[in-house]
């Protein structure tokens, strides 16, 4: 293994420092927005985007049991992303859908991905208010390029049929064999053409995160 | 049958070994793909219950296909998930109208209960693409142990009047859980959350 790319080594900026197990290479935002689909103009059109960091794996290349010191590690890279990407789209209270990824690199373990749960998730769910649905989420161990789906859905009922949703997150050069792909996604709207029917967003309770 | 159905697949990935550590009892997961007719495709329509009505198909459809291929009792199905990709000239909202109306009553049938939301992603592709099917508890969504993905595609679908419909079952969560969270043995399994 090359020693420039174990996590010891590698010098990152500020911006991408958040501790001795979370070093960040590059960041990559996407918005998408859509104005029509052969039907009707949007009305309005939707914004959707995700955010990503490249960052090392710190577990990469053996068995590591305790894998909780980066769930706490990777808690500040989560809330800062969230606010990005929340800024990028228009500000916490224009968000309506949320969802999270990770891809490991080749020398990690699928349950590495696993850690994103809770700094990926409440990242945003500290931010975004009233957020009490579950985030959807996905996760997989694949090479630099490959693609991964993020799902979406309603940030506060999870049955809301109109946001479920997805973009597809790819970095040409990430992740490298001892990376990790974290990835965030938010929505400003349903799909333009919602009419699958079902719980409608004007409906929900809001009370226990599911209608 | 209102699908019209051009081939179907269905896939066993089984993982024994990860990093040199071996797993006590293998972990699998199942999907089972359809590539279909889309009955909509080239024209805006306002209804799609025809899309509708094969969703409900396919939940059946798809869902035994897992089951018997991994060669389970329904209730020994542990996760679940499901995702569609529309052909070229198809609209997103046709994914939506094949997997949300109609699609989980019949595939909960299949897996026995199924209290938890069954997790989703649609996407609209070319030949050739691929979409990670999300897998969740199908019981309990917060169980973290379960929480995973299945990538699958297929060479030559959709084609662009096509849609490939895919639905994914497990009898296992991830090969080496230990990110804490909700664990089986913890859950209730009523409300589909906890």
């Amino acid at each position: 293994m090359d020693d420039s790319r174990s996590i010891g080594d590698i010098q990152t900026t500020t911006a991408g420092d958040f501790g001795e197990l979370v070093k960040v290479r590059k960041f990559v935002m996407h918005i998408e927005e859509t104005l029509h689909e052969f039907g009707p103009p949007a009305d309005p059109p939707q914004l959707k985007g995700y955010i990503a960091a490249v960052a090392a794996n710190p577990y990469a290349g053996r068995y590591v049991d305790n894998l909780m010191p980066l769930m706490e590690a990777l808690k500040p890279m989560g809330r800062t992303m969230a606010q990005r990407l929340i800024d990028a789209l228009g500000g916490a209270d224009t968000i309506v859908a949320y969802g999270k990824s990770a891809i490991v690199g080749e020398n990690g373990e699928l349950e590495h991905a696993a850690l994103w749960h809770e700094p990926g998730g409440y990242g945003m769910r500290e931010l975004i208010k009233p957020s009490k649905a579950i985030v959807p989420s996905t996760k997989k161990v694949a090479g630099p390029g490959r693609p991964v789906d993020v799902p979406l859905a309603h940030v506060n009922a999870a049955y809301v049929r109109s946001h479920f949703d997805c973009i597809e997150c790819s970095i040409p050069d990430a992740p490298r064999a001892n990376e990790i792909v974290w990835i965030q996604s938010m929505a400003t709207g349903p799909r333009i053409y919602d009419r699958a029917g079902g719980l409608k967003d004007s409906d929900v309770k809001g009370e226990d995160g599911l209608k | 049958m209102k699908a019209k159905i051009r081939k179907t697949q269905v896939i066993v990935e089984t993982t024994y070994t990860d990093l040199g550590r071996k797993v006590k009892v293998p972990t699998r997961k199942a999907c089972a793909l359809a590539v279909i007719v889309n009955p909509n495709a080239n024209k805006y329509a306002q209804k799609l219950s025809v899309l509708e009505d094969i969703g409900a198909e396919m939940g059946e459809m798809l869902g035994k296909m897992c089951v018997d291929a991994l060669g389970i009792k329904p209730k020994e199905a542990e996760s679940y998930g499901k995702a569609a990709i529309v052909g070229e000239n198809g609209e997103w909202e046709h994914a939506a109208a094949i997997l949300h109306p109609k699609l989980g009553a019949p595939l909960r049938n299949e897996v026995q209960k199924g209290a938890a939301l069954v997790p989703s992603v649609k996407k609209l592709g070319g030949q050739g693409a691929r979409i990670d099917v999300p897998l969740g508890h199908k019981d309990a969504a917060y169980v973290r142990s379960h929480f995973d993905g299945m990538e699958v595609g297929l060479a030559d679908a959709p084609r662009a009047n096509e849609i490939v419909v895919c639905v994914a079952v497990t009898d296992s969560g991830r090969p080496f859980p230990r990110v804490g969270g909700l664990t089986t043995e913890d859950m209730v399994g009523k409300d589909g959350l906890r």
